[in-house]
């Protein structure tokens, strides 16, 4: 009894210790006066009203969303092309160049964004949406190679084949037949690229100037002290990634399990 | 007439091994040719450079008269039954056997209805709407044939098609693949390591050993007048024994002086006798070793009285009545001795 007393006990402190921190800031989001610490007045969506009626919040979020779309669709599809690159033709010093794609995962997003604001400077390209978004390709892309190359078997290169044979074009294979077999590693791919560049900060931060995206908002906003509308805005950082990463494991990891 | 298919002194190697060494083949129209052996043989290979998948060393692929060498498998007019069927998972099987005319350009009306067609005559009307993984090993068989079919290429390929069925689904399925093979009229080229399935099935035997053709030709021809050792080895049982042929009508054997067809060069030959030529009623002494019942028949294993290690095979009615150990006298009837190159 007393065992399972102290088991309920830690596992309590464990999700507290996780989850305490967000369930205040969703708490005082819905605060009615002015400073988001206790006693909690309200609720009220006051604040919420704040954020929508804030042109820069709404156009970071737009932006964000935007970034989010276009940089994970393309960090799927070129991982897609490079998993099935690696999975059905002989390369020379395959396992090398695999390590190498997939490398950017273990080093930090500052070293990344340092070094994409070089190589833009020196391009003479300028701070953009656009710079964001190709930051956050760099980043996304090895983790959508990982997943989409772990689901290609040579099971699937027969099926290709058989594809050829009756006639279909390199393309036709691609479009009909390998992406159909691999869609929920495809969607996987998609969703988690899409958490992550929702609420990347450190690239967006160091590649954005004058249209930036959410976090970056949501920064320039705490700079001017805490107040229950910077609750309110994280709270709708925090449920937009909550519905992406359920979308992630109804759609995409559950398939993959299977 | 010229032949469908020729291929023409083909060499391939993978790396440093010689899989396939000078080999010229031609199937016929209509025909059902087995390409038969062990694995390692190259039958596989050669199939391979039909079907357009692999280009070899050297030779030629003619098909319908035009150079398909260097043809990829798209454009030829051959399509291949895979081992593994290699059906498209997500597609129904409507889709599946639609695959090849959708590729082709034709609307879909048009190719939904020549698909259903072609599960009609494979006997799988109901499953135009279910996926692959719905069906049975012998059921994706067959969507596999009627998808390969549907396109009406002028040859067929087919890669150790049975080879995943179970033993009773083989034999079925085989029968089955023959029947529509006769119905439709293409011809198949079919691989298999599994002789009785050579013999149900083909017009044409090939028996393939070390990259080479070691023997072609009816299944009936194969099995009675094989030309090699080997094929007398893979294409049903045989008794194999050296022997030196006189002038006379006689030859001198390992295992005694036996009568001999007329025809016969002078000369040391190896000789083969297939077990249901053997008779009960001769002079060569041997000793029962071994009895299995097969039912309709008792297969027999006996050794030479001269040489205890030559084993000598032969099938017996069921009723026939032997022991282990009993010393009997066989014959060996001269028109059923097989000469074979060695």
């Amino acid at each position: 009894m007393s065992m399972r007393l102290l088991s309920t006990g830690y596992a309590a402190l464990v999700y507290g210790f996780v989850y305490l921190p967000v369930a205040v800031l969703i708490l005082f989001s819905f605060q009615s006066t002015l400073f988001p610490i206790p006693p909690f007045n309200g609720p009220s969506l006051r604040w919420y009203g704040a954020v929508v009626s804030d042109a820069r919040l709404t156009a970071g979020l737009g932006n964000s969303l935007l970034v989010a779309l276009l940089s994970s669709l393309c960090a799927t599809a070129l991982g897609f092309f490079a998993a099935w690159g690696f999975a059905r033709f002989r390369l020379p010093a395959s396992a090398l160049l695999r390590g190498l794609i997939t490398l950017p995962l273990t080093v930090s997003y500052l070293i990344i964004g340092m070094g994409l604001l070089v190589v833009f400077t020196y391009l003479g390209l300028p701070k953009s949406l656009w710079a964001a978004g190709i930051g956050h390709v760099v980043i996304n892309l090895p983790l959508c190679f990982a997943i989409i190359y772990s689901q290609m078997g040579d099971q699937q290169a027969n099926i290709e084949k058989a594809a050829r044979d009756l006639g279909a074009g390199e393309m036709q294979v691609l479009a009909l037949v390998t992406a159909p077999m691999v869609w929920p590693a495809l969607f996987a791919s998609f969703f988690l690229s899409m958490t992550f560049s929702w609420d990347e900060f450190v690239i967006a931060f160091l590649l954005t100037r004058f249209d930036t995206t959410l976090p970056v908002e949501i920064w320039n906003l705490l700079r001017a002290g805490l107040n229950p509308k910077t609750n309110a805005v994280g709270s709708l950082v925090f449920g937009i990634s909550v519905v992406f990463a359920i979308l992630f494991e109804l759609l995409a990891l559950r398939k993959i399990a299977k | 007439m010229t032949a469908l298919v020729s291929l023409q002194s083909i060499s391939h190697s993978f790396g440093k091994t010689r899989v396939l060494n000078d080999v010229s083949l031609d199937i016929a129209k209509r025909s059902y040719t087995v390409l038969l052996g062990p694995s390692g043989s190259g039958k596989t290979t050669l199939l391979s450079i039909l079907g357009g998948f692999l280009n070899p060393d050297s030779g030629r692929v003619l098909i319908e008269g035009v150079d398909c060498t260097a043809v990829p498998p798209a454009k030829r007019p051959t399509a291949t039954v895979f081992q593994d069927y290699a059906l498209f998972p997500h597609m129904t099987i409507g889709n599946n056997v639609g695959f090849g005319l959708r590729m082709k350009g034709m609307a879909k009306v048009a190719r939904h209805e020549q698909a259903r067609a072609m599960l009609a005559l494979v006997g799988l009307e109901g499953a135009f709407e279910k996926k692959p993984h719905q069906l049975s090993g012998g059921q994706r068989q067959r969507v596999a044939l009627a998808r390969a079919l549907v396109v009406e290429p002028a040859v067929l390929l087919l890669d150790e098609p049975l080879g995943a069925l179970d033993l009773k689904l083989r034999r079925q399925m085989q029968d089955e693949l023959k029947a529509i093979q006769t119905r439709v009229g293409t011809a198949f080229v079919h691989v298999t390591h599994d002789q009785e399935e050579a013999m149900a099935l083909a017009d044409h035997v090939v028996v393939m050993n070390n990259g080479q053709i070691e023997d072609e030709g009816t299944a009936e021809r194969v099995y009675a007048r094989p030309a090699t050792r080997f094929s007398a080895g893979f294409m049903g049982e045989s008794t194999v024994f050296k022997a030196e042929v006189r002038g006379d009508g006689w030859a001198d054997t390992e295992l005694g002086r036996l009568k001999i067809a007329a025809d016969v060069q002078q000369g040391s030959v190896v000789l083969a006798i297939r077990p249901e030529h053997v008779g009960l009623d001769g002079n060569i002494p041997a000793v029962v070793r071994e009895i299995v019942y097969q039912g309709s028949f008792k297969r027999i294993m006996a050794v030479a009285k001269t040489d205890q290690n030559h084993i000598l095979l032969l099938r017996t009615a069921a009723d026939v009545a032997l022991v282990v150990g009993q010393d009997i006298g066989l014959s060996f009837p001269a028109d059923k001795l097989i000469v074979l190159k060695d």
